[in-house]
């Protein structure tokens, strides 16, 4: 491949200047490619027109046809085509332009590519991304979550940043890990100003099953992941500056390999613990978490595990019903203080 | 832009003639441009099938097998000879393919042991896939083949990817995938034939038309009397050829491969026989008409190129012979060596779910039980 010059608006972590989550995506992906001839992305769309979201704006004309590939809309069929080619040795990075639209390739991701490694084939190195997530009158089809579809099927591994620095790093290791990646970007993090930021400009990953401390705190934690993170920040400011309680927030980073060592950790320090989703409530990895709380830390706590979700309804499309469909800041901070009066 | 050298327009597999094809020099009396060693060794593939999958009567009869029991009866000339006229080598470069259960013949082709075909069906630690899958459904990317799963519309997706790769790094390869007739209904078998035909990919996806899906006859699972009428709607060349004529099954592959390897894309190979029992062995097929078994039963692929073998004096009754105790004795004792082995630890179970992760171990099964070192 001819040496081309990387596109205008690629280069402002090079040039020192913020970027977006969408932005520090597009970064990952364009700096893998380049970096590692056997990447190569399948999608929708992605081509000609850059992405639904602009994602690969450019990637087209400086990567070719044969790397950058507009598929016919057959999530299953070009899902199921990465893990063929990831056999080969290819690393595979599939765009699901909604994730909403990933149920087709629900069958050959659970049946085939998921148990893949353990059917004796070796590694299946390809990466499943795009957009998902409410609050942008998406409605039922445009809008959801789809984490916990997959969380239940072992083989998977589950990956939902909220920051730019940990999208651009969390993707770069996604696409360099030898397992299946699901990787949700939420779409009202995409261009949100105040996720703008500087980057390292140099070549960083951020490992899987890796939590982070958002902010420390002794009094209740918070266990969250992907556009919750920043709600349950607001919240626990607030908590701090009106109510004198001190709040710890855990951004999961990853689904799976879920940092259980980091949640307990947590829980045994403020005895306290409220799971925060986005994502509906019943089977929600809320679940999850409290199960393995009561197994690693029962004795620990001095209070009910709580959970802020969803509710369980599809994704409503008017305002008035989506807003109150989903968590909010508001319903955070109601739960935190009934716990921290427990 | 990704397409090979022609756009557009439906392909024309019909056309070509086997002489325009590079091959070995025919040797005349009709043996399809294969020499006298080359039929020996499909007639060794055949036995080789029929012998280890009626061993498997007998072990399963003994209670050896873990599972079920799928037989191929009636259909073997079309696994083998779609295999044979592909490129099989034993370094990861040649051709490549997904069979099915009713494929061990492919399989054994492209290098798959019958020992460990013995395993896979007794669920062996030592099989290639240590006891976590059966039968047919298991890997080896060197001799070029890759396990099916159950839901058999998906591995068209996947050979679709898989021939992508060899087109993406130009590689002179193909690949073959093998799907029944009741495949074809599956919304993967749409969106992957589709997919690896914009794509150009080098695939050819042989349907084995044996008119079965399980007890749902094919006039149940499609409108169209031959597969091939789908061909011109994904734009793709498609033939249909007698599935019991080991011979001519070779031929419309090789055509079939050549116009892949040329540039062409897929090509469909439809194979017309008859599945002689059940869909597993406790299927006993009465929903069939015995008399339509016995037609095809006086059409057996095995017997009918025994004869056509001797006819035309490719071979001695002497040579057939030894070929078929050959055969006979490979499969008792690779079977009886398969059941002396062991199978897997249970706590196996645990591993490699990931490339770098284990599953979680139940507390409970600890010496000392204690779920906070769950």
């Amino acid at each position: 491949m001819t040496e081309r010059e990387t596109p205008e608006h690629l280069l402002k972590t090079r040039r020192g200047e913020p970027v977006t989550l969408l932005e520090a995506i597009s970064e990952a992906l364009f700096e893998e490619m380049t970096r590692d001839e056997s990447v190569f992305m399948m999608g929708e769309d992605i081509g000609v027109y850059g992405g639904a979201f602009k994602v690969t704006r450019d990637f087209l004309e400086h990567f070719g046809g044969q790397r950058i590939i507009d598929t016919p809309i057959a999530e299953g069929g070009f899902t199921g085509a990465a893990a063929g080619a990831a056999h080969m040795g290819l690393r595979p990075v599939v765009e699901i332009q909604f994730m909403d639209f990933i149920s087709p390739a629900y069958d050959v991701i659970t049946n085939y590519i998921a148990t893949s490694m353990y059917r004796g084939a070796g590694p299946m190195p390809l990466v499943i991304r795009g957009p998902v997530g409410g609050g942008n009158r998406g409605g039922p089809f445009h809008s959801q979550n789809v984490e916990m579809a997959f969380f239940h099927t072992p083989g998977l591994k589950i990956v939902y940043p909220s920051t730019a620095y940990d999208a651009k790093g969390l993707l770069k290791a996604a696409i360099r890990d030898n397992d299946p990646v699901i990787f949700e970007e939420h779409k009202g993090l995409y261009r949100a100003p105040a996720l703008r930021e500087v980057l390292p400009d140099e070549d960083y990953v951020v490992p899987l099953g890796k939590a982070r401390t958002v902010r420390e705190g002794t009094d209740l934690t918070i266990v969250t992941y992907g556009a919750m993170v920043h709600k349950c920040s607001d919240a626990a400011e607030t908590l701090a500056t009106e109510d004198g309680v001190s709040t710890e927030v855990i951004d999961l980073r990853s689904l799976i390999p879920l940092d259980e060592e980091a949640i307990i950790a947590s829980v045994k320090k403020t005895g306290r613990v409220l799971i925060v989703h986005e994502d509906t409530r019943t089977g929600g990895i809320a679940g999850e978490i409290a199960i393995r709380i009561s197994e690693k830390a029962f004795e620990w706590l001095d209070a009910p595990m709580l959970r802020v979700t969803a509710i369980d309804a599809p994704v409503p499309y008017s305002g008035s019903l989506e807003d109150y469909f989903l968590p909010q800041t508001d319903d955070v901070l109601k739960a935190c203080r009934y716990l921290a009066a427990y | 832009m990704p397409p090979g050298p022609r756009h557009g327009g439906p392909l024309e597999v019909r056309r070509l003639r086997i002489r325009e094809l590079p091959g070995p020099v025919m040797m005349g009396r009709d043996a399809h441009g294969l020499g006298r060693k080359e039929l020996h060794e499909l007639y060794r593939a055949l036995c080789l099938t029929r012998a280890a999958e009626e061993r498997l009567e007998v072990l399963q009869e003994r209670g050896h097998l873990t599972g079920e029991l799928y037989r191929s009866l009636g259909q073997e000339a079309g696994a083998v000879g779609a295999a044979f006229a592909l490129r099989r080598t034993n370094d990861g470069t040649g051709d490549f393919l997904a069979p099915t259960v009713r494929a061990a013949g492919a399989l054994f082709l492209f290098g798959g042991e019958v020992l460990d075909f013995f395993r896979q069906y007794m669920a062996r630690g030592t099989g290639p896939t240590k006891g976590r899958e059966a039968n047919v459904h298991w890997f080896d990317f060197q001799k070029g083949f890759v396990g099916p799963v159950s839901p058999l519309g998906t591995m068209i997706e996947v050979m679709a990817g898989i021939t992508l790769s060899f087109r993406l790094r130009g590689q002179d390869r193909v690949g073959m995938v093998f799907d029944g007739d009741g495949a074809s209904s599956t919304g993967a078998w749409h969106e992957g034939l589709n997919f690896a035909a914009v794509q150009r990919c080098p695939m050819i996806l042989v349907v084995e038309n044996n008119q079965w899906t399980f007890s749902t006859s094919t006039h149940k699972n499609t409108r169209v009397e031959s597969f091939t009428e789908k061909g011109p709607g994904y734009g793709i060349g498609a033939e249909s050829v007698d599935g019991t004529d080991v011979l001519a099954v070779f031929d419309a592959v090789r055509r079939a491969a050549a116009l892949a390897r040329a540039g062409d894309g897929v090509c469909m190979v439809e194979l017309r026989y008859f599945r002689r029992g059940g869909d597993t062995q406790h299927d006993l097929q009465e929903y069939a008409n015995p008399a339509e078994i016995a037609e095809w039963e006086a059409k057996d692929p095995i017997d009918g190129f025994r004869g056509r073998m001797l006819k035309n004096e490719w071979a001695t009754e002497e040579e057939l012979a030894t070929i078929e105790s050959d055969e006979f004795e490979r499969c008792h004792v690779a079977s009886e060596q398969a059941i002396g082995e062991s199978l897997p630890a249970g706590p196996d179970a645990v591993e490699s779910v990931y490339s770098n992760l284990d599953a979680t171990r139940p507390w409970t099964r600890a010496v000392s039980p204690d779920p906070t070192m769950a």
